[in-house]
C-alpha cells in the first residue's frame, strides 16, 4: 500500500469539478460498448452464415445503440439543443468526435437491422420496392456499421480519460482495452442468451476474450495509476469493481464450461454483460470519487513538480 | 474550429510569444488582456464577488455557511465566478534567529500602521491568507478544447467565453478544466442559465466597451489588477522581488511562466503559501496535452477488437465448440 502522503489543502476542498454526470453517462459507455461488439459479432455471422446469430445481434445493437443515445441525451442540461453538437467537428473533443462516429454508424446499423426486420414483415411489403431494396442493403450496411463498431466501443474511454479527474486521467494507457474487452465480453454475452446454442462459437469466443483482456487490462491499468487507482477500491465503485470482476471472471468460465448447456450458457452470457455494465459504473464512480478528494489531484501534481525541479 | 490545439514546445526560441487570440483566428487583436492578482494585499471583503455577481447579473448561490471559515462560498462555480478564499494559519512561533517571517498581521486594530510595531509582529504566531480566485483563461485551455458544440470560444482579447445560446450543458468542460472553475449552473429555477455552463467572461462585455471588469474595478486594495498580460507580469515581478527582499521567502508568482502545463495563464497570483494551501492546483496541466497519445492508444485497442472479433469467426466456425 502507497504510505500516506502528506498535503495540505483547502479546508480539504475538491481542487478539481467532479463531473455533473449521473448514471446515463456509465449507462452510454456500456451500451455503446454492447452496440459495438454486437455489430461485429452479427458482421461475421452474416459472413460465415449463422443466421440467427446474426439476427439477435443485429437487433442486440440497434436496441443498445438507441438506449445509448438517448442516455446521451437525456444527460445534457438542455437536451433540446442537442443540435448543437452537429455544429462544428474537433478532434481536439473526445464528445465531439464519437457524436460524429455516432452519426456515421447509426444509419449503417438501421440498415442492417431494417432488413432483419423485414422478416417480420408480411409479404407485400418484404416485396415492396423499398422492401426489395432494403433487403439487398443489409449486409453491405452491417459491413459498414461493423467497420465503424470498433471505434463506436473505443472513443468513449477517451471521453473519460480527457479530463483532470485524477483517476481518469491517470488510466489513459489502458482504459481503451478495458473498455474494448468489456464490449467484447457484453456483446459475446450477449450473443450467448440472445442467440442459439448450435451458433454460439463465435460470440463464445468473443465474450471470453474480451473478458480476458478486460480483466488483464485493468490489472495492469491499476498498477500504472499510482495513488489514483485507490478510489477503484473504496466505496461504491469498489463494490461496484469487485462485482465487476467476480461476474466476468465467473461469466467466462462459465462460457467454457457450460458449453454444451443452453441454460449454463445463457447464465454465463448474463453475467458477463452485467459484469461489463458495472465495469463502466465502477470506473465512473472511481472517476467522480477521485475528483472529490483534493489528495488525488494535489500529491500526484506536486511530486510530478518535485520530480522535475531535483 | 478546434482551434487552439495544445501545441506543445510553443517557446521554440526567437519565435514571438504564443499569442491564443491569433491562434483562434483573430486577425490583428489587440494586445492580450488578463488579471494579476496580489493576494498579499487582499483584505478578503469580497467587494469583487459582489460586483461580479451585480454587473453580470449572477444569482446568489446559497447563502448558508460552509462551518469551515469566514468563506461562505466556499469555491468556484456556476453562480460564483468570483471567490474570495479565507485561510486561517497557525504558524510556529518564530525561532529566536528570525525563523520564518512573519509580515502579516493580524490587522487588528493599533495605534500604528499595522505590521510596523516590531514588539507586535514578534508575537504573531497567526495569520490570514486571502486569495480572490477566478478563471485562468488558459493559454492552452481544456474546457475550450473540449467542447463538442463550440460554446467556448476565444475572444479577441485572448480570454475563453461560454455563449450561453450555444453552450447544450453536456458538462464536458467541468471535469475538463484543471483548474475546477467551469461548473454547470444548477438553480434557482427559472435562471435563463441553469443547466448551461457558466463561468467568469473576464467582464467580455465591459473590455469591449473599453472599461475595466466589474470586479478589478471594485476591489478597494488593488489586489485585482486588470491591464495588458506583459505588462503584468512585468509588474508582478517588481512585487514578487519585492516581497521576498522583505523577508516573505514563501511569496510566489503562480501561473505567469508560459511554459507551465497551460502554457501561461491570462489570470495569474502572487501567493504568499503553496497553491494547494488556496484550493489551487499545485502543476496542473492542459488535458488535451496527452490527447495525441489517448486517440492512439484508442486506436490500438479498436484494432485490437476488430481482430480478436475476426479471431473469434476464425476460431470457432459456426457450431458448438
Ligand atoms: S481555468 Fe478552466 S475554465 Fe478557465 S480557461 Fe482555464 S480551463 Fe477554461
Ligand atoms: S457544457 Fe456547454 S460550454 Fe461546456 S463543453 Fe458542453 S457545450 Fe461546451
Ligand atoms: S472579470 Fe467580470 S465576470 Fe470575471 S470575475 Fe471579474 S466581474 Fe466577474
Amino acid at each position: 500500500m502507497v504510505p500516506d502522503a502528506e498535503f495540505t489543502s483547502y479546508y480539504g476542498r475538491p481542487v478539481v469539478k467532479a463531473s455533473p454526470w449521473e448514471a446515463d453517462i456509465p449507462a452510454y459507455l456500456f451500451l455503446g460498448g454492447l452496440a459495438g461488439g454486437s455489430s461485429l459479432l452479427a458482421a461475421g455471422a452474416d459472413l460465415t452464415g449463422l443466421p440467427r446469430q446474426r439476427r439477435s445481434a443485429r437487433l442486440v445493437a440497434s436496441a443498445a445503440i438507441g438506449g445509448s443515445l438517448y442516455a446521451l441525451v437525456h444527460d445534457l442540461g438542455r437536451p433540446a439543443r442537442f443540435h448543437h453538437m452537429l455544429r462544428v467537428a474537433k478532434v481536439t473533443s473526445p464528445m465531439s468526435v464519437g457524436t460524429w462516429i455516432l452519426s456515421a454508424y447509426g444509419p449503417f446499423n438501421a440498415l442492417a437491422t431494417g432488413s432483419e426486420l423485414l422478416g417480420f414483415m408480411p409479404g407485400p411489403v418484404r416485396n415492396s420496392r423499398l422492401g426489395r431494396l432494403l433487403g439487398f442493403a443489409g449486409r453491405p450496411g452491417g459491413l459498414i456499421a461493423a467497420l465503424i463498431a470498433p471505434a463506436v466501443a473505443s472513443y468513449t474511454a477517451v471521453l473519460l480519460t480527457d479530463t483532470a479527474t485524477p483517476t481518469w486521467h491517470a488510466a489513459q494507457r489502458e482504459l481503451p482495452f478495458v473498455f474494448v474487452g468489456s464490449a467484447a465480453a457484453a456483446s459475446g454475452g450477449m450473443g450467448l442468451v440472445a442467440g442459439p446454442l448450435g451458433e454460439s462459437g463465435p460470440a463464445r469466443n468473443l465474450a471470453v476474450g474480451g473478458a480476458v483482456l478486460e480483466l488483464g487490462a485493468s490489472r495492469i491499468m491499476q498498477h500504472s495509476m499510482g495513488i489514483t487507482a485507490e478510489p477503484l477500491r473504496q466505496g461504491t465503485a469498489g463494490t461496484l469493481h469487485t462485482a465487476a470482476t467476480a461476474l466476468t471472471a465467473a461469466g467466462a468460465a462459465g462460457a467454457v464450461a457450460g458449453r454444451r448447456s443452453r441454460i449454463a450458457s445463457a447464465l454465463s452470457g448474463l453475467a458477463l454483460t452485467a459484469g461489463s455494465a458495472c465495469t463502466r459504473f465502477a470506473i465512473f464512480h472511481a472517476g467522480q470519487a477521485s475528483a472529490r478528494d483534493p489528495r488525488y489531484t494535489v500529491v500526484p501534481q506536486r511530486e510530478r513538480r518535485e520530480g522535475r525541479s531535483s | 474550429m478546434g482551434r487552439s490545439f495544445f501545441s506543445p514546445g510553443t517557446g521554440d526560441t526567437g519565435t514571438a510569444p504564443f499569442d491564443p487570440a491569433r491562434d483562434a483566428g483573430h486577425t490583428d487583436p489587440p494586445p492580450r488582456k488578463g488579471f494579476f492578482t496580489d493576494t498579499s494585499v487582499c483584505i478578503g471583503c469580497k467587494a469583487c464577488e459582489v460586483a461580479c455577481k451585480e454587473w453580470n447579473a449572477v444569482p446568489e448561490d446559497g447563502i448558508a455557511l460552509t462551518g469551515m471559515s469566514y468563506d461562505n462560498t466556499g469555491g468556484l462555480g456556476g453562480s460564483t465566478w468570483r471567490h474570495v478564499a479565507f485561510i486561517e494559519q497557525q504558524l510556529p512561533a518564530p525561532a529566536p534567529d528570525g525563523g520564518r517571517p512573519d509580515t502579516v498581521d493580524l490587522g487588528m486594530p493599533t495605534a500604528t500602521l499595522p505590521g510596523a510595531d516590531p514588539e507586535h509582529r514578534e508575537h504573531a504566531d497567526f495569520r490570514w491568507l486571502m486569495e480572490s480566485d477566478v478563471c485562468k483563461h488558459c493559454t492552452h485551455a481544456a474546457c475550450l478544447d473540449v467542447c463538442p458544440t463550440g460554446a467556448l470560444f476565444r475572444t479577441e482579447f485572448g480570454t475563453v467565453v461560454v455563449q450561453d445560446d450555444i453552450c447544450n450543458g453536456c458538462g464536458y468542460c467541468v471535469p475538463a478544466c484543471p483548474y475546477g472553475v467551469i461548473d454547470r449552473r444548477d438553480g434557482p429555477a427559472g435562471d435563463p442559465a441553469v443547466g448551461l455552463a457558466q463561468k467568469c467572461t473576464l467582464c467580455y462585455d465591459r473590455l469591449s466597451d473599453g472599461m475595466e471588469p466589474a470586479c478589478a474595478k471594485a476591489c478597494p486594495t488593488q489586489s485585482i489588477q486588470f491591464g495588458d498580460l506583459d505588462e503584468l507580469r512585468e509588474r508582478a515581478q517588481g512585487r514578487l522581488d519585492m516581497l521576498v527582499e522583505s523577508g516573505e521567502t514563501t511569496a510566489q508568482l503562480y501561473g505567469h511562466d508560459p511554459d507551465n502545463g497551460v502554457g501561461g495563464t491570462g489570470a495569474f497570483f502572487l501567493l504568499l503559501d503553496e497553491p494547494e494551501v488556496y484550493g489551487l492546483p499545485p502543476d496542473p496541466v492542459v488535458t488535451t496535452k496527452d490527447l495525441p497519445g489517448m486517440w492512439r492508444q484508442a486506436a490500438f485497442a479498436a484494432a485490437a477488437l476488430l481482430g480478436g472479433a475476426a479471431a473469434a469467426f476464425i476460431g470457432g466456425k459456426g457450431g458448438r465448440r
